[in-house]
């Protein structure tokens, strides 16, 4: 009884002390929500209007921005960029990274130094470097956007590489291509039929990524004197906040709604296979005994 | 599914005859260590050979260069008589089934079974219609729309099973494929992977290190050690008649007792008994190491007897007894369990051995 006792008020001074990590988490979360979300509140509510008290909230500003000068020739621009720089990472750094994997495992640190170099060599340098890189090639590609998709993927490499990287570590590469290769596929079918498919989610979380640095990228396409959407909007501010503030969130929530689909992507994925394993032995040792040529 | 249409399924890849398998001075260095160092194999049309051998031996190194899943530094991999060890994996028509099932997560049972079929050009009704046969041949049918996680471990390698047999490869690669499953279930998969090997035909490289499962489903079993074939026979004959020591200790259970060996080597004086030295045994003279089985020593209790019985360990049909000479060797005897009541610790028994022609080795 006197155990009893004790073990009941341990455990009753121990409730608060439980708790009070769930309190102090949460209030956390409040502030950093906070710190977040108010600002974009202030945007959007701006966009809307909510400055001019006495006009109401309206989503006109949202519905001029069509007719804005340049607007949809940017944003057009900008959404090709991405493009073709997310295609461009995807068909350079798939193979590279499988090939790395599977063969060339001890230069993963060296490989993912480099990758992570652009996030250390400050937006001008990397500028001028492509740009010396690129100067014997046709003015074509030296004088348009063209060149902004080379300094993107250069951009993008860190997170290109992380995405991947986490995505073939998760699964078991080396015996899903030799089963691959066993059985008669060639090695750009192995890519595409059983590693493409297997590292989906990453895939799409290095393009989403990739494709949000394009889409929203200033620094280099302003010192390139090259016109895309950033540009545009930061022009656009000089004249009127209103209109580049709207932009900005446009591109904002194109940008959310991309992480989302990718998010969505994950979680359908994550329902259909619940968690893949280097070696898919884990349920083998506790099954129960089958029925000879029945599977039962 | 009707019973033709698996009729034709277990009749398909014997339609081409089954090729041999040669291994010539096979030799592979992982950093300056020799997995593989000459290899000599040969594996005849149509029969399973299982690779046995300890940890580190070269048998998955030989299992994979027959595959081309791995180069080998020097030697021949002939299939039917044609050097394929420059041909790639994927050109080389072998079927392999891995020790970790290596099935596909993203695809199901049927369209694992069907990946191979797919490679090869097959169209889709067709390959199927052949992926549903090979999946009732291997009992899975009413699961070919499960995906990997759905399936336990047996029922996965039945499924990696049907997809290497589906493209009807001219030899079929096995590496360690039961390794990873219960008891009960290896049993059960060893018997229908033999079962399904000898109704196709298929000519097959197996892989273990488990010995009573390569005795109990191979036609040749070749022992390996240190990258080198120690010996290639039929099971029953190297487990009675083992060529080197190595083999001897490897498979089974073997007794080392103190012998004194005839000035001609001929016979072996052990445990008061003269027995005969088996041909091809070293000629070492003098002092020498007996190796003879459990099966083949009784022991009868008697009071003056030379060794004491330490204890009896009950394994159902046979019990067996360890008891200690006076110089404190340990012999084993693997006595019937309904004859093995009275020998309990501490009995003075005598060490009788059978008269058969033994192996010895140095002391």
């Amino acid at each position: 009884m006197t155990a009893m006792t004790a073990r009941t008020a341990t455990t009753a001074a121990a409730g608060p002390k439980r708790r009070r990590p769930r309190i102090g988490r949460a209030l956390l979360l409040l502030v950093f929500a906070g710190y977040f979300l108010l600002p974009l509140y202030t945007a959007v509510d701006f966009t809307l209007g909510g400055s001019r008290r006495n006009m109401g909230h309206t989503l006109s500003i949202w519905t001029g921005l069509i007719h804005q000068d340049g607007f949809t020739e940017n944003l057009m621009t900008s959404l090709k960029i991405a493009a073709v720089t997310v295609v461009l990472l995807l068909v350079l750094m798939v193979p590279t990274m499988a090939w790395l994997h599977l063969r060339l495992p001890r230069m993963r640190r060296l490989v993912e130094a480099v990758c992570l170099l652009p996030m250390a060599i400050p937006a001008v340098v990397i500028a001028n470097g492509i740009l010396g890189a690129f100067k014997s090639w046709p003015e074509a590609i030296t004088g348009s956007w063209w060149i902004l998709v080379f300094e993107y993927v250069v951009l993008a490499l860190p997170f290109t590489y992380r995405s991947l990287d986490a995505g073939l570590s998760a699964i078991p590469l080396a015996t899903l291509v030799e089963a691959a290769r066993s059985l008669g596929a060639s090695w750009p079918a192995t890519l595409w039929r059983v590693v493409v498919p297997n590292i989906r989610t990453a895939i799409a979380s290095a393009g989403i990524l990739g494709a949000a640095l394009a889409l929203g990228e200033f620094t280099i396409a302003h010192l390139l004197l090259l016109d895309t959407f950033p540009v545009w909007t930061d022009q656009a501010g000089q004249q009127d906040g209103e209109v580049a503030t709207t932009a900005a969130m446009l591109i904002l929530f194109l940008s959310w709604l991309l992480l989302m689909v990718v998010s969505h992507l994950g979680r359908s994925r994550t329902a259909k296979t619940p968690k893949l394993q280097k070696t898919q032995t884990r349920t083998m040792q506790s099954q129960k005994p089958e029925k000879v040529g029945t599977g039962e | 599914m009707s019973a033709p249409t698996v009729a034709s399924a277990l009749t398909a890849p014997t339609a081409r005859s089954a090729p041999s398998v040669e291994l010539v001075d096979l030799s592979r260095s992982f950093g300056g260590v020799a997995a593989l160092d000459g290899l000599d194999l040969t594996v005849a049309p149509g029969t399973l050979t299982c690779l046995l051998g300890p940890s580190g031996c070269g048998k998955t190194t030989a299992l994979r260069i027959i595959a081309g899943l791995e180069h080998c530094d020097r030697g021949e991999v002939r299939v039917d008589g044609q050097d394929v060890a420059r041909v790639p994996a994927n050109k080389r028509d072998m079927g392999m089934v891995f020790q970790s099932y290596s099935l596909f997560p993203n695809l199901n049972a049927l369209d694992n079974v069907a990946f191979g079929l797919r490679m090869r050009g097959w169209n889709g009704a067709k390959r199927r219609t052949r992926a549903g046969e090979l999946l009732e041949l291997v009992g899975l049918s009413e699961h070919a729309a499960k995906y990997t996680h759905q399936l336990s471990g047996g029922q996965q390698q039945r499924v990696a099973l049907a997809r290497a047999l589906a493209v009807e490869p001219r030899v079929l690669l096995l590496d360690e494929p039961l390794s990873a499953l219960d008891a009960v279930v290896r049993v059960q998969l060893r018997e229908e992977i033999r079962a399904l090997q000898t109704r196709l035909g298929i000519t097959t490289v197996f892989v273990t290190h488990d010995q009573e499962e390569a005795l109990s489903v191979s036609d040749q079993v070749a022992v390996m050690r240190s990258g080198r074939l120690e010996q290639c026979a039929a099971p029953a004959e190297v487990y009675a008649d083992p060529a080197t020591a190595f083999v001897a200790e490897f498979i089974g259970t073997m007794n080392r007792l103190p012998g004194t060996l005839s000035s001609d080597g001929a016979t072996v004086q052990v445990a008061g008994r003269r027995l005969t030295v088996r041909d091809g045994g070293p000629q070492l003279g003098g002092e020498v190491a007996v190796l003879i089985r459990p099966e083949a020593v009784r022991f009868e209790l008697s009071e003056t007897g030379a060794a004491t019985v330490r204890q009896a360990g009950f394994r159902g049909p046979i019990t067996r007894v360890v008891a200690v000479l006076e110089d404190g060797t340990e012999v084993l005897s693997d006595v019937p369990s309904a004859s093995a009541a009275e020998l309990v610790a501490g009995r003075r028994i005598d060490v009788v051995l059978a008269d058969v022609p033994v192996l010895v080795v140095e002391r």
